[in-house]
């Protein structure tokens, strides 16, 4: 066998107390696409960082090529070949495409030669076949685009091996096929590719080899076309998946009735434009639409915190459209927004206090004003308890969570009162697959329970496993609604990008 | 007309706006980088006092300058110890520098100085006669007869505009202040890069301090920077963290300043303006541009927040 382009070693890492990552091998070969795959916290952007050179590890060693090398910083990794793609995107928002593209090595003299700069890059692309406004403002482009400039910078830099940490988790599925396509150029072309994804059909369709890791240890070694989905989930979790279906419920009366609403987006200009939609009791729709087309803009209104500016939103028979999200949700109401970390939690807080959050004033959490510190720890640490959150410390800042857990205490408080409507905006996103499952299951156990959902996911999978009836968005209508039973992804994906039915092919 | 737009009320306009569009340049140069650097008001002191100072004792312009300059930057490394590598509270750090700066140039102009006020014999920064602008009405006025220090600030506009948006190391420092961990991350040394910024800072200020001392009153006396450090801290903002917007913001703050001594006593239709109400021009400019009434002004996105590499 001809020698590994990467082998990492017996890598460990600790931060603190936490043992990140313990004695993991990793071998990537030239010119596959090797995915990392594992759930939260097992360690997947640990090893790549330490690969890159942002971190050390503790022991162990890297071979790049069949020589050992000591990767101190980006530097030397970018010397080496190495490009990383980070998680979260690392572009100057007011600088142009071009100039995030060559930012750090932007050759010539101390001169800024604009042009020469944005032709290089325009070069690149063409190379590469990947499609980026040069001059384009970071700020004025979709995340989409603003991960081929990733790609770009780091292609741009001769990079042999290109590391992508969890590239699909913001994209949409049309700006997904469309990088998978760009992968494929990229081995063609002879590079490397290390995916990490929790998505095993993406692992499935796109990888050659897949590392997975639990705990950060290695748990398997598989060659993609010699395994399936199942073999996979198995080894990252550590359990067989339980197979999450929905078996028709007993429908109740109408929960939530919305007719004509329409509202601004925040740019001005309309981002609802007469949306009609009925959920009952005991029933999940699924808002299913591209990102961007109205759904968060109708979660807000259902919930009072955008301005309806008209329309009727009803809420167990009673127009809430013009409440405070005080009032609505005293309604019975709960939600779980789409960015847990801006709008769901209070990061700095406990664990506990994030639990109580929005009760903090009524007893047995505040008497005559003041805070009960110890029925609100003893709450917390039940419910942690109750809703698995890791670790179950009451006193734990919650910023300092996983992403997986970090959801838990907010579906954990919003069910924990009982709603009669649950409004889910992107419940899973960047969960892991284990997360993901429980996510879901309770979703499901309080559509059993008689609770309406409106869940509202980008993720086809989510709203085909989940839903009773599905409701797809575009441009700021309710295009279509149809019973589970008739969606299949070809027809949701033709509604999704715009093409009404009924027009014969 | 000649109190509003006379040549007088033009030069005191230019005298006024420089030692401001000084401090707002450094102010510009140090948070572009992702550095608050409210020390500029105690560099420009230190500026004044010790150009004063080395003039008095080596009666060389050149060593003056460069002393004095000095003394900013002395200042300003302070900073950039407590903001950069302690991650200190750059807010504090400078507050606490600049009640330094005002302690100890009061104390050393106590000690030196009291009996006898500055020497009149030290060395100034001369004037440009521009002798072509002599019969030029109005222009001739205002601009012919000037520190050399107002020119070199002229150029250092020119020049730190052009570094800023036209230069590699410009767009480095720009993404240090914008996004320090990408920067990081495509090997640029963000802890250096800011540390010249805050030095630069200084030294910029300091050069806004010798030129009241040295230029504009040919003295030092106690507190004579009197808040300029801070007001061209408000023109970086109006001038929307830009060299030539701080610049004109300066010009504008300063002809508020002129306009206050201009316009005392005058009498428009029986009716004496309160002058006291054209000095706050400045300040309600600058409310106004904080609370984004002057078109967008955003600051640098990282302005004022440590930066801690990840891991190692
Ligand atoms: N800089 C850090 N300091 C302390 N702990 C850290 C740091 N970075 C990561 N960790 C911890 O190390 C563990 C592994 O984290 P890592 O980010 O590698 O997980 P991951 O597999 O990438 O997870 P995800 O799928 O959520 O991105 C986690 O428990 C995490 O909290
Ligand atoms: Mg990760």
């Amino acid at each position: 066998m001809d020698t590994p382009i990467v082998e990492m070693a017996r890598i460990s890492k600790r931060f603190g107390d936490l043992q990140a990552l313990a004695e993991v091998d990793l071998t990537v070969h030239k010119g596959d696409i090797h995915a990392l795959v594992g759930e939260n916290g097992a360690g997947k952007t640990t090893l790549m960082n330490i690969l890159y050179g942002l971190y050390r590890p503790d022991a162990g060693t890297i071979r790049v090529r069949g020589t050992e090398a000591h990767i101190a910083g980006p530097r030397d990794a970018i010397a080496l070949g190495i490009g990383m793609i980070h998680q979260h995107f690392m572009l100057v928002p007011p600088l142009t495409v071009a100039e995030n593209v060559v930012l750090g090595d932007e050759r010539g003299g101390p001169v800024l030669d604009t042009r020469g700069i944005e032709a290089r890059v325009a070069e690149l692309e063409k190379r590469f076949g990947i499609q980026a406004e040069p001059r384009a403002k970071i700020e004025d482009v979709p995340l989409g685009i603003q991960q081929r400039v990733e790609i770009l910078k780091v292609l741009y830099r001769g990079s042999e091996i290109l590391i992508f940490d969890e590239p699909t988790a913001v994209l949409t599925p049309q700006e997904v096929d469309d990088l998978f396509h760009i992968v494929r150029t990229l081995r063609d072309e002879g590079k490397t590719v290390i995916l990490i994804t929790h998505k095993l059909r993406e692992v499935m369709a796109v990888s050659d080899h897949v590392t997975v890791l639990r705990e950060g240890r290695n748990a398997a070694h598989l060659v993609t076309k010699e395994t399936d989905p199942r073999a996979i989930a198995v080894a990252m979790v550590g359990r067989e998946l339980r197979d999450i279906r929905v078996r028709p419920g007993n429908v109740g009366p109408a929960v939530l009735e919305i007719t004509s609403l329409s509202a601004e987006s925040d740019r001005g200009g309309l981002a609802l434009k007469g949306v009609d939609v009925e959920v009952h009791a005991g029933e999940v729709v699924g808002i299913a639409g591209v990102g961007g087309n109205g759904q968060s803009e109708l979660a807000q209104c259902i919930l009072g915190l955008r301005k309806v500016t008209g329309g009727v939103i009803k809420v167990g028979g009673s127009d809430v459209a013009h409440d405070d999200p005080r009032r609505t949700r005293q309604r019975g109401v709960a939600y779980v927004p789409e960015d847990r970390r801006a709008e769901g939690l209070v990061l700095p807080f406990t664990l506990a206090d994030n639990f109580i959050l929005g009760r903090q004033d009524q007893p047995p959490y505040a008497r005559r004003g003041i805070l009960q510190g110890r029925v609100i720890r003893r709450e917390g640490e039940r419910l942690a308890k109750e809703f698995d959150v890791r670790p179950p410390d009451p006193d734990v800042e919650v910023g300092t969570l996983s992403g997986g857990n970090q959801q838990k205490v907010v579906l954990g408080r919003e069910i924990s009162e009982s709603p009669r409507l649950i409004v889910a905006n992107q419940p899973t996103r960047g969960l892991d697959i284990a997360a993901t499952e429980y996510v879901h299951e309770r979703l499901l156990e309080q559509r059993s329970r008689g609770c309406a959902i409106l869940l509202i996911s980008s993720e086809l999978d989510e709203i085909l496993d989940l839903s009773d009836r599905i409701a797809v968005m575009f441009e700021g209508r309710i295009v279509a609604v149809l019973p589970a039973a008739e969606a299949t992804e070809e027809r949701l994906g033709l509604l999704m990008a715009g093409h009404v039915e009924g027009v014969p092919a | 007309m000649e109190v509003l737009i006379g040549a007088g009320v033009l030069a005191a306009t230019i005298r006024l706006a420089t030692p401001v569009a000084l401090a707002a340049l450094g102010g510009v140069v140090t948070e572009r980088s992702g550095v608050v650097n409210i020390a500029l008001e105690g560099c420009m002191l230190v500026g004044a006092f010790f150009g004063v100072f080395a003039a008095d004792k080596t009666g060389s312009l050149p060593a003056a300058l460069a002393v004095a300059i000095l003394a900013g930057l002395a200042l300003a490394a302070m900073h950039a110890v407590a903001a950069i590598t302690f991650r200190a509270d750059q807010i504090v750090s400078g507050m606490a520098l600049n009640i330094l700066a005002l302690g100890l140039t009061s104390y050393l102009d106590y000690q030196l100085y009291s009996s006898t006020g500055t020497p009149p014999t030290i060395p100034l920064v001369p004037n440009v006669h521009l002798g072509f602008l002599e019969k030029v009405p109005v222009l001739g006025g205002a601009v012919g007869d000037q520190s050399a220090i107002v020119w070199v600030t002229l150029a250092i506009v020119v020049f730190l505009q052009l570094f800023l948006f036209r230069t590699v190391p410009g767009l480095r420092l720009r993404s240090v202040g914008e996004h320090p961990r990408a920067a990081d991350t495509l090997g640029i040394d963000v802890r250096r890069t800011r540390y010249w910024a805050v030095l630069a800072s200084g030294a910029l200020a300091a050069l806004g301090g010798v030129y009241l001392s040295l230029s504009v009153a040919g003295s030092f006396s106690d507190n004579m920077t009197n808040g300029k450090g801070f007001i061209g801290l408000a023109a970086m903002i109006f001038g929307r963290w830009t060299p030539l917007g701080a610049l004109g913001a300066a010009l504008v703050f300063g002809y508020g300043d002129a306009l206050s001594v201009s316009l005392q006593g005058v009498e428009v239709a029986g009716f004496v303006f309160p002058v006291q109400l054209l000095s706050t021009i400045p300040y309600l400019l600058t409310i106004l541009a904080v609370a984004g009434f002057v078109g967008r002004s955003r600051m640098p996105a990282a302005d004022g927040q440590p930066y801690e590499s990840e891991g190692h």
